[in-house]
């Protein structure tokens, strides 16, 4: 307590500057006579007792000194006399300090970009109260090779009743119509068990949403909204509790609203963003009755009991699975494996990201090291012109640890303010940036630039300004005084440590930034390759417009519930679209079939039977289907390879008929000697998702070439195509080919579709080109930032051995000149100086190699079509380095050409 | 001139504490005088150790000072001790006997007492 008074005492004495100094002069004074007085009584003469008292008094200047460091906190005191110094010394150098400042800007501000993004998606990927209990279940069968297979009703209820969780949901994304309010819509929906918004642990802002233990086996007529929706469609309505919608001709009544901040969880951007939940039984119409082997292949999500951690829960769900196994042998039998996967929810959402991510951290990390190394290497050459300076501090009695405390001082100072002013760009360009990152990224919206992120870029600045300014403080303040001050501030002692210092520091800029490129060099040309790959399709004049027909609960009430009854629908759909001026040819396919488009992450995989396979003791394999028109193939410019394509002729009631793609053909019909036989004419079954009856026979007519219309990294997909008029398909896209402005296209479509039904939604309309282009948006993402780290990285790797050089040159100029006035050439000067150019290059290169083989080979994953050894992205890099270096050497290396060496050594 | 040693760190803080508590309020000179006297001329106050040991005290609320006159009619700084400061001497007082207490025992300690 006593001490804290003090503390407070003297911090408030520093605050606001009030000195004793008055008063002890006082005290002393009157000490001083008293002492006199003292003296004369004991009957010394006057002037004996001045010369008494003074001796006994001792050094008024110590003692005035111990006083003040008493009144006021000597370290805080110091402090602040350093930081008006440090600022005095930024402001009689404002080049220097302009260029630290601004490229501490750079290197913090960039690392804090990524950061607030590292922040957002991969720190906090969870908006929900304790992320750590919420996990993801899967359904394996290890033992035939399927994966997440879903869960049965059944098992859904034996999860409930294990006790590992708190609550379970099943959840399915997909889109409904909302029609009835003003233009009909297609919305992003999810059908959840009533547990659903529970399991999250999230209250609505208005209304509730379903009791969890609800039972109803079907349908729950109540559904929650959006705060977006709400807003959009409802006018915000303050009454809209109890108000009905009508989705998919189904009526439903909204119970409740999310609040504005609430997002989904899922592991797209469109499910991310649901705007309305109705919960399911998932036990009776539409879902077939509650079978345990009829599963869904729906999200699993959980929270599990508080405490409990997802290791414990996994040894918990083995014993389940392993009880179960032994009570109902027939469904689950033994050579499948069946089994529960508990995965961490966070760590599903972000999968994808994380690497880029990580890749992108990284490569910002290496620029603010880079910039750091630029600073420090900046302050070791001022050292050198305040070598004269530190020695007469020393010489009047500074000791060393005071020096690199004010030199220190000094780097911070530059260090934080560069920190600062990148945040403050960061802060007030952050719309801008935000626009160049991918919408696909997970928790986009969540990205801010606020208190968190200000003390990151804090923290990191002043981090690196200890690092990186300790070293030239340490160097700059060991000098040989005696010779420091003869040779006016150009010590040949230190200044050698220094120069080894500093080319330590070149050579490692210029291997980190070499690092850089490669990286940089390697994504490029991998998303170049991505870019540039045959793919098996033609997208270019093509426009993608979707459409969705109701799904009703109740199939009695679908007017499209037939192929023949949507046939009429797509039918004059097309013939309508085909009078819009500039269109050629149309088609009309389900959305799952648009080419890399948004239907990929959908469940589209079925699985496939063929004629003659003995099914009992294998799972058949899943194959990804699309239904088209016939025309489809045509307009995508899919080449048949064998057989026939889909004809009109080709209708409800004729037999089904399929077209499959070369891979398929390869992977299911290898022949008996693997060189293949002949798909045409085989005969399969397609499991319907829901597994209901055993569906008919489906003969293969056709067999086209593959593209890369799943994946463009991947062209070897098994694809199955079914003709849309043989059957239905709900979320439709229509296609376009020929000479149509994207602009407009939208709304002449909408007016054709609007007029044979009114009630039909229609949305997104894309070119092929920019499905394809945004496809690629989150590789083009991390290849333009770590192509843009990479040349700022070069950029001031250049500037470093520029400063270096400089320096050297500086350093040697007597030399150079005295070898210019013995006869020396001047280009035997140049290659003097550009030799230590490159050997610094020669140096970085060859650590720097070493370092991007490492790293190389770490980001392995992100590569496509391009070897982490890749010959050409080394050498190249390499090149093109050195070739910065010696640019870099070459303007210095002319100066030392130039010099006058009779001024030079006259100077001296 | 023989060379008086300095007081103690430490123990300069209690020998100025029992001084003001004897003579009530006192100018920086006098307690350093009567620490001299009071040790029998055979302790040297060092004026660099004493005001700002003053002013610490003061700091930590033990002791308080004012301006007043001096006996001979000059301007001078009293200092008094505080009820704090009371309370702190006595405080270091206990402390100190047991100190020399304990240490009293060591010197007069017999190897026969151990046997």
């Amino acid at each position: 307590m006593k001490f804290l008074r003090r503390f407070f005492i003297r911090l408030a004495n520093v605050a606001t500057g009030r000195r004793a100094d008055q008063r002890l002069r006082d005290e002393m004074t009157e000490h001083f006579a008293f002492q006199i007085d003292e003296n004369m009584r004991a009957g010394m003469s006057l002037t004996e007792a001045r010369r008494q008292a003074a001796i006994k008094f001792g050094a008024a200047q110590a003692i005035r000194e111990h006083h003040h460091a008493e009144q006021s906190l000597p370290f805080v005191e110091n402090l602040l006399l350093d930081l008006r110094f440090a600022f005095r010394m930024l402001y009689r150098a404002p080049g220097f300090s302009l260029i630290a400042i601004a490229t501490m800007a750079l290197g913090v501000g960039a690392t804090t970009a990524i950061y607030s993004v590292v922040d957002a998606t991969l720190l906090h990927p969870l908006p929900y109260p304790h992320p750590g209990e919420l996990v993801r279940i899967e359904a394996n069968l290890p033992g035939v090779g399927a994966h997440d297979i879903g869960v049965s009703i059944p098992e859904l209820r034996d999860l409930q009743n294990s006790g590992i969780f708190q609550y379970v949901s099943l959840s399915f994304f997909g889109t409904n119509n909302l029609t009835g309010s003003t233009q009909p819509a297609s919305i992003a929906s999810k059908s959840v068990s009533p547990s659903y918004f529970a399991v999250l642990g999230v209250d609505p802002e208005l209304g509730r949403t379903w009791d969890p233990h609800d039972t109803t086996p079907g349908f729950i007529t109540e559904v929650v909204i959006s705060d977006g929706l709400w807003k959009r469609a409802f006018g915000a309505d303050p009454r809209i509790l109890g108000k009905s919608v009508r989705l998919d001709n189904d009526v439903y009544r909204v119970v409740g609203v999310m609040p504005a901040s609430f997002r989904d969880q899922g592991q797209t951007a469109e499910e991310r963003g649901t705007e309305l939940w109705a919960a399911c039984g998932f036990a009776a119409d539409p879902a077939p009755p509650p079978m345990r082997s009829t599963r869904f292949p729906f999200d699993t999500i959980a929270r599990l009991q508080p405490g409990v951690s997802p290791e414990v829960a996994q040894g918990r769900l083995n014993a389940l699975v392993a009880s179960l196994k032994k009570q109902y042998p027939v469904d689950y039998p033994p050579q499948a494996e069946w089994a529960f996967h508990l995965t961490p929810l966070a760590d599903t959402l972000v999968g994808n990201f994380r690497q880029s991510l990580i890749l992108l951290f990284g490569a910002v990390g290496l620029v603010l090291l880079i910039a750091s190394v630029n600073v420090a290497n900046l302050l070791l050459a001022r050292a050198s012109a305040r070598g004269r300076e530190m020695a007469v501090r020393q010489a009047l009695g500074a000791a060393r640890m005071r020096l690199i405390r004010q030199l220190l001082t000094e780097s911070l100072l530059l260090f934080v303010l560069g920190g600062i002013s990148g945040f403050a760009v960061l802060f007030f360009a952050r719309k801008f940036l935000l626009q160049f990152v991918p919408e696909s990224l997970p928790r986009l919206n969540d990205i801010s630039i606020g208190w968190g992120v200000l003390a990151f870029a804090i923290v990191v600045s002043v981090a690196a300004g200890t690092t990186f300014g300790l070293a030239p403080a340490w160097i700059t303040s060991r000098l040989n005084l005696t010779e420091t001050l003869r040779q006016e501030g150009r010590g040949s002692n230190g200044s050698r440590r220094r120069s080894r210092l500093r080319n330590v520091l070149v050579i490692g800029e210029l291997a980190l930034s070499l690092v850089l490129m490669v990286a940089a060099g390697l994504l490029l040309r991998s998303f170049w390759d991505l870019f540039k790959v045959q793919l098996g399709f033609n997208p270019t004049r093509v426009v993608a417009i979707e459409t969705s027909l109701p799904n009703p609960n109740d199939p009695k009430t679908d007017i499209y519930h037939t192929a023949t009854q949507e046939a009429v629908l797509l039918r004059e759909v097309l013939r309508r679209n085909r009078t819009i001026p500039g269109v050629e040819e149309t088609a009309v396919s389900d959305r799952a079939a648009i080419p890399l488009g948004y239907g990929q992450s959908e469940h589209r995989a079925v699985p496939l039977l063929r004629e003659g396979q003995n099914m009992q003791r294998s799972q058949p394999p899943l194959i990804d289907t699309s239904i088209v028109s016939p025309e489809y193939f045509h307009v995508l410019g899919l080449t048949l390879l064998r057989g026939r394509l889909f004809v009109d002729q080709d209708v409800e009631g004729t037999p089904l008929i399929a077209v499959i793609n070369q891979a398929a053909a390869r992977m299911y019909w290898p022949g008996k000697d693997g060189k293949g036989e002949d798909p045409v004419g085989k005969r399969v079954r397609l499991l319907g998702r829901l597994g209901r009856a055993r569906p008919d026979w489906t003969t293969i007519v056709g067999v086209i070439v593959d593209a890369r219309t799943e994946s463009l990294a991947d062209a070897g997909i098994p694809q199955i195509y079914l003709d849309i008029y043989q059957r239905p398909a709900k979320f439709i896209a229509f296609y376009l080919r020929g000479q149509v402005d994207p602009a407009n296209i939208s709304a002449q479509v909408r007016t054709q579709i609007q007029t044979v039904n009114a009630e039909l939604p229609v949305f997104r309309a894309e070119t092929l080109d920019d499905v394809l282009s945004s496809s690629l948006s989150v590789r083009r993402f991390s290849m333009e930032m770590v192509a843009l780290f990479a040349v700022t990285a070069l950029l001031l790797a250049g500037l470093g051995i520029y400063g270096t050089i400089s320096f050297l040159v500086n350093e040697q100029s007597h030399e150079i000149a005295i070898r210019l006035a013995l006869g020396a050439q001047r280009a035997t000067i140049l290659k003097m100086v550009l030799r230590q150019g490159l050997s610094l290059a020669a140096a970085g290169a060859g650590v720097g190699l070493l370092g991007a083989f490492i790293v190389s080979h770490l980001m392995a994953g992100l590569l496509y079509g391009v070897s982490p050894n890749d010959l050409l992205t080394f050498t190249g890099v390499t090149l093109v380095l050195t070739t910065v270096a010696i640019a870099a050497s070459y303007i210095p290396a002319i100066r030392a050409m130039r010099l006058d060496p009779i001024r030079t050594l006259h100077a001296d | 001139m023989a060379e008086k040693p300095d007081v103690l760190q430490g123990t300069l803080a209690l020998m100025v504490l029992k001084t003001l508590d004897l003579l009530g309020s006192q100018h920086g000179w006098g307690i350093a005088r009567r620490i001299e006297q009071i040790s029998g001329d055979l302790l040297a106050v060092n004026q660099g150790t004493l005001y700002p040991l003053l002013l610490k005290l003061e700091h930590e609320g033990s002791i308080a000072s004012q301006w007043g006159i001096s006996e001979n009619n000059r301007k001078a700084r009293f200092y008094r001790l505080t009820a704090a400061g009371r309370k702190q001497l006595q405080a270091e007082t206990r402390d100190w006997e047991q100190t020399a207490a304990i240490i009293a025992r060591f010197f007069n300690v017999k190897a026969e007492d151990l046997a």
